[in-house]
């Protein structure tokens, strides 16, 4: 019985509808949190910052954002690359246009200017479902990243067409800039997703959240017991376009420090994103963390079992990375195709029992 | 009957009208669903709508709810033309229902499926719900309380987390039923609630709508094929074939309309 929520009886609904209403969730989540915020800034350097924990961050924030559009409301989008991209440039724009203006809001400013994109790219979900959305979607990430390039306002006129990141700094800590230090990047990007997680959470166990599955399960019904279709869809766009688009800015500014559109917010960051939803499980904010740590973790471990211990050559053990993360997911669909999260309530199931299965 | 409404064989009192459709005509393409239509319902009714199948009475469902428009006819609503409506905003107007074929969010437990069936009295924004604490969580606790009620009345307390997929049919109607209980609906529209169950179970479902129109006071309109049934808990009925009324009375009138008799009861089973 390592595991248990016998005798953890609720007195309240508020109590019952809690985040974790098992202590020992609870405290595991505490244990979580402490180690994050009080233990990993003290350990963490450079090449720790830059193979796992920034890119794992920022990942989990545009994962949680596409699985609000995609595993809540049933919205398929392959624009979360293009999306990231209006949230990269929208920051770029206000740090070189209000150089005083703290960086902190320069990234909520650039996931306010994505939200109200995705919403004008969200208006076709009214009329299209399904697969043609998807596609509709598809233009949009393709028009993006064509815009971009093809205007030089974006990128400031410079004339290698990239955008770079200033030197900004936060209460006197430089965040972003050649000069960041890697514990810096990790706590900025770590607040940002708390911060954001929470508001999911919220937003997804309350009334707007209920709304979204509605539309996603039935959606006749669920217009026909009051749901506003035009509602529903455009404020799960408009929520997950925020969340992409702050994961766009922290991407360009905090992790990379310099962007060329194609290159960092190509379609092939769209599917990155996509594997990570389906892989962690839809409609799961628990399933976007585990969704977005396998696949940031994955090709790290392999590179350093391939080229560290069997000695394999660098660019070898790089192609057949994409093999075998590609062979794991399409094995990991077909074993558990409700994703990571389904198999950690499965385990937790099994070890309510355990070790009396009956 | 009056004007102003009649009182039932058993006592109940019955009001005035709630909603009167005006010779309503529902075409697709060539398909003539619904004809030239008329009949009302009246305020803590029992009102039954039977007929053959594909004789149009989902349809007439349909119509009442907004989700479709028929090309001729009016629609009155407590005394007043309804415009052409979107069925969220007909939600509004306090006219929930059930549906022929279940439903539910398949993808989301009891409580959650019935909880949505609140939202129509859920005011909080986006920006107080992402922030929970405050006003989104006092509202959500109210109308947990309120869907609490509905559980215990409907009894499905030991269902309340499962996720509706697992559920047996007859229990997947019940929570139908709540969900569109919990929107405290002025008129509770049920397509077929008791089809497909056993002999047991639509006595229970039998058991709730009359409790429901008791307790609540709730004006019901429902689609019932078990004549026994429909003679047993309803107060008046409208017969429908080929998309024409061809029978509009109380059950013993109806019972006894030649045309009904040759039309409907002929061919049924008893
Ligand atoms: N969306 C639609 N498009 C085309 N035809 C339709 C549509 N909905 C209903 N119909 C037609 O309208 C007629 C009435 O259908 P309806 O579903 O209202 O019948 P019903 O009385 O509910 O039958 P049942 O007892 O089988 O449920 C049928 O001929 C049906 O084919
Ligand atoms: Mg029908």
């Amino acid at each position: 019985m390592l595991y248990r929520e016998a005798g953890d009886f609720k007195t309240s609904y508020a109590e019952d509808s809690q985040t974790f209403p098992i202590v020992i969730d609870r405290v595991g989540y505490y244990v979580v949190l402490a180690i994050a915020f009080g233990v990993i800034p003290f350990l963490i350097n450079d090449y720790w910052a830059n193979a796992v924990f920034v890119p794992l961050l920022i990942y989990a924030i545009a994962t949680l954002g596409l699985n609000i559009l995609t595993g809540y409301c049933g919205q398929v989008s392959l624009g979360t690359g293009g999306f990231m991209a209006v949230g990269a440039y929208a920051c770029y724009k206000l740090m070189t246009a209000f150089p005083e203006l703290n960086i902190f809001f320069c990234v909520l400013l650039a996931g306010g200017v994505t939200a109200g994109v995705g919403v004008l790219f969200g208006l076709p979900s009214l009329r299209i479902k399904g697969f043609y959305l998807a596609v509709a979607t598809l233009a949009a990430q393709f028009f993006l990243v064509w815009m971009f390039n093809k205007v030089p306002w974006f990128y400031n006129y410079s004339a290698s067409g990239q955008i770079n990141a200033p030197e900004r700094t936060l209460a006197g800590i430089v965040i972003t800039g050649p000069h960041t230090e890697a514990w810096a990047k990790y706590l900025f990007c770590l607040v940002f997703v708390v911060l954001l997680a929470w508001l999911a959470r919220n937003l997804t166990r309350g009334n707007f959240g209920r709304q979204w599955m509605a539309i996603r399960d039935m959606d006749i019904a669920a217009e026909i017991i009051g749901v506003n279709p035009l509602k529903a869809k455009l404020s799960a766009f408009a929520v997950s376009s925020f969340f992409i688009g702050i994961a766009g800015a922290l991407f360009f500014a905090v992790y990379l420090g310099a962007a060329e559109v194609g290159e960092a917010f190509g379609i092939q960051k769209s599917f990155l994103i996509l594997f990570m939803v389906i892989i962690g499980g839809l409609g799961s904010i628990f399933g976007s963390f585990a969704g977005a740590a396998f696949l940031v973790l994955m090709p790290v471990i392999l590179k350093n079992v391939l080229v560290g211990m069997l000695g394999w050559q660098t660019d070898i053990a790089a192609h057949l990375e994409f093999v075998i993360v590609g062979a794991l997911i399409v094995t990991f669909l077909i074993l558990e195709p409700h994703g990571l999260a389904q198999l950690w309530r499965i385990i937790k199931e099994k070890l309510r029992l355990w070790p009396f299965p009956h | 009957m009056t004007q102003d409404g009649y009182t039932t064989p058993d006592g109940r009192k019955i009001g005035s009208v709630v909603m009167e459709m005006k010779n309503i005509t529902l075409r697709f393409g060539g398909v003539v669903a619904i004809k030239d239509i008329s009949f009302d319902i009246r305020e803590g009714e029992i009102r039954a709508i039977i007929g053959p199948n594909g004789a149009g009475k989902s349809s007439m469902l349909n119509v009442i709810n907004g989700f479709y428009h028929p090309q001729e006819g009016e629609i009155w609503f407590h005394g007043a033309r309804r415009a052409p409506m979107k069925p969220y905003e007909v939600a509004y107007q306090g006219i929930a229902r059930t549906f022929q074929n279940i439903a539910l969010f398949k993808g989301m437990s009891t409580l959650d499926n019935i909880m949505t069936g609140r939202l129509t009295h859920m005011k909080a924004g986006i920006v107080a719900q992402a922030i929970w604490k405050g006003a989104a969580e006092r509202e959500e606790t109210a109308n947990r309380e309120a869907v609490e009620k509905i559980i215990d009345f409907l009894e499905i307390q030991h269902i309340r987390k499962t996720p509706v997929g697992r559920l047996p049919y007859g229990l997947q109607k019940r929570v139908e039923l709540a969900r569109a209980l919990a929107a405290e609906p002025k008129l509770l529209l049920l397509d077929e609630p008791m089809a497909g169950m056993n002999v047991e179970e639509k006595e229970d479902m039998s058991r709730f709508i009359l409790d429901v129109n008791d307790e609540f006071g709730t004006t019901i309109a429902l689609i019932e094929h078990d004549m026994g049934v429909v003679m047993d808990i309803s107060d008046r009925v409208v017969v429908m074939d080929y998309g024409k009324k061809i029978g509009d009375g109380t059950p013993d009138e109806v019972r006894n309309n030649q045309e009904v008799i040759d039309a409907y009861l002929g061919v049924a089973h008893d």
